[in-house]
């Protein structure tokens, strides 16, 4: 029987986050058989419950709030193609995912750093009890749909770039392969309780590296192959030539406020739990974000005289991207010059290196998402704080406002070579499958009648 | 009988339907067009990338008439279409053969 110390600091634990079990540990170390607390091997309602609407708060970042933002920025008969394909990776990821995907990057029966294992295949004993690698208090099959959630969005952001010109086969056929060759191993890598760039929690790490909520696994994997796939699908026909101006900058600003406010649930929810970490995530997100729509607005207003909607929602997803790999390690006071710097540096991606190399990403993913996950990879290795967050206190006590920025660098070097040299082989191998592009018929009629025959936008009645 | 053409700027319409309306126009055909003279178009930006607007929206507005009332009308429109900036439009006027009104086959000014 546990005492009533034991069980009261059961609970303590559930305020802290803390882990449940400790107090019933010996000098050994080890739990005596048979000792347990009603507080071990359950859900904490507060954590649980907090994890469950972050969960769904990513998905509303995809669904409909990155169909709308990306949706808005094409022009009208291509506004269902991007949907279309927003929806289908949404369904197609939940499948490999449930199948291979969270064992392979949350399973640890392989013991690689690259890649999980395959104890939780078909998601085999994932339920209510939580999985304490990653948390004390949250239910395993909540953590697992939370982690799904960023599987999705992820091959999502890359539509952007080779949006109006990619036919819907080749992107659903492209995005399983990188699933599995790229997001993946990544994920493991960067979060797998044992992965080789998990700076914060492995002390066998062989890249020191941090990562909150994905700078490297998700905005720069997609960022940076979305620029290879876009080189090699081609550009747009007509690009240069014909005006291929936004469609709705009203549907992309209402997708920018469900994507700010989904990010909530991306950058809070990092932390796996309602806790300080994840209100500290909250306060640096909105800081960054407002700073950084704001600094875009202002930079346009220089350059050109005026600000536009476009530039303030553009800023608003820098400072998003920017802050998402920092925000859980940095103070509100180092948010706010990151807020700028994320302003700064996708804006001239953006607004001129793209016109001086003449690629078409066509709505920027490069430009904000590699850019800017690069940039925010960066800062969070010279801006993070041991006192922003107690975790980095432990295994990386010696890097943090010291080398990290080095560490970063090498996890940063990692996730661009796999995300550019396996897009460049699965490209080609998609090209020879099926083909990447729709035939220039289709491509001039739109992708919406093209590939899924329906219009977006039927304001009179057909004869 | 003089056919009269005015392209105006859209938001003058109003103005100048009620200013033909005074000197005892009672008929009109409006009709929303695209053009530009020396006003040119726009350019818009988006993230960096420029497009030249070339064709301005405007209202394009035809009024048949009698002789007798053709010099008092052309003085209206210009007087409630003007803002005194450039693009403010053009008023065409050509002579009319012939005007049939359909319903009662009537010809020629009996017809207005």
């Amino acid at each position: 029987m546990p005492t009533l110390e034991q069980r009261i600091a059961g609970l303590e634990a559930y305020l802290n986050n803390g882990d449940p079990s400790a107090s019933l540990k010996n000098a050994k170390g080890e739990v005596p058989a048979g000792l347990t607390t009603p507080a071990v091997g359950v859900a904490g309602p507060g954590h649980n419950g907090f994890m469950m609407i972050c969960a769904a708060l990513v998905l509303f970042m995809t669904l409909p709030g990155l169909a709308l933002f990306y949706g808005g920025l094409v022009r009208t008969k291509n506004v269902l193609s991007v949907m279309a394909q927003c929806l289908g990776i949404a369904g197609l990821v939940t499948i490999l995912w449930w199948a291979f995907g969270y064992s392979l990057v949350f399973g640890k029966s392989f013991q690689s750093g690259v890649l999980g294992g395959s104890e939780f295949f078909f998601m085999k004993g994932v339920d209510s009890a939580p999985n304490t690698d990653y948390s004390a208090w949250v239910s395993q099959n909540v953590f697992s749909m939370y982690q799904l959630m960023f599987a999705i969005i992820t091959p999502a952001l890359m539509v952007g770039a080779i949006a109006e010109r990619m036919k819907f086969s080749a992107v659903l056929v492209f995005t399983a392969v990188w699933m599995f060759v790229v997001y993946f191993p990544l994920a493991h890598m960067v979060w797998g309780a044992n992965g080789m760039m998990n700076g914060v929690w492995n002390a066998d790490a062989s890249i020191k590296a941090i990562d909150f909520a994905g700078g490297t696994v998700v905005h720069m994997s997609s960022g940076w192959s979305a620029l290879i796939l876009c080189l090699l699908v081609g550009p747009r026909l007509g690009f240069g030539k014909t005006p291929m101006p936004p469609h709705s900058l009203v549907l992309c600003m209402i997708g920018t406020g469900m994507l700010w406010v989904g990010w909530y649930g991306f950058n809070a929810g990092s932390a796996v739990a309602a806790d300080g970490i994840a209100a500290n995530a909250f306060t640096t997100t909105t800081l960054a974000t407002g700073v950084a729509s704001f600094t875009w607005a202002a930079l346009e207003y220089i350059t050109r005289g005026k600000a536009s909607v476009l530039g303030f929602c553009s800023g608003a997803v820098a400072g998003l991207v920017v802050v998402t790999p920092a925000c859980g390690f940095i103070t509100p006071s180092a948010a706010m010059p990151l807020g700028v710097l994320a302003g700064l540096f996708p804006f001239f991606a953006c607004t001129k290196l793209k016109g001086w190399l003449k690629y078409d990403d066509a709505l920027d993913t490069f430009g904000v998402h590699a850019v800017g996950g690069t940039l925010g990879a960066l800062l969070s290795g010279f801006m993070a704080n041991s006192s922003a967050n107690g975790n980095l206190a432990t295994n990386l006590k010696a890097l943090v406002g010291n080398s990290l920025w080095l560490e970063q660098l090498k996890a940063m070097a990692v996730t661009i070579a796999l995300a550019v040299v396996a897009t460049v082989v699965i490209g080609f191998l998609v090209k020879s499958l099926v083909g990447l592009r729709p035939t220039v018929e289709s491509e001039q009629e739109g992708l919406d009648l093209g590939d899924h025959g329906e219009e977006g936008y039927i304001f009179e009645a057909k004869s | 009988m003089k056919l009269i053409t005015a392209i105006i700027k859209p938001f003058k319409l109003e103005e100048v339907k009620s200013a033909l309306a005074e000197v005892g126009v009672d008929g009109m055909t409006v009709t929303e067009v695209k053009g530009f003279g020396r006003q040119k178009g726009h350019t818009e930006v988006y993230r960096g990338s420029e497009y030249t607007v070339d064709f301005l929206p405007k209202v394009k507005l035809e009024v048949a008439l009698a002789d007798a009332i053709v010099a008092r009308a052309i003085d209206a429109i210009v007087a409630s279409a003007r803002t005194g900036k450039i693009g403010d439009g053009k008023i065409f006027v050509t002579p009319l053969d012939e005007i049939v009104r359909i319903r009662t086959d009537e010809r020629g000014e009996t017809a207005l």
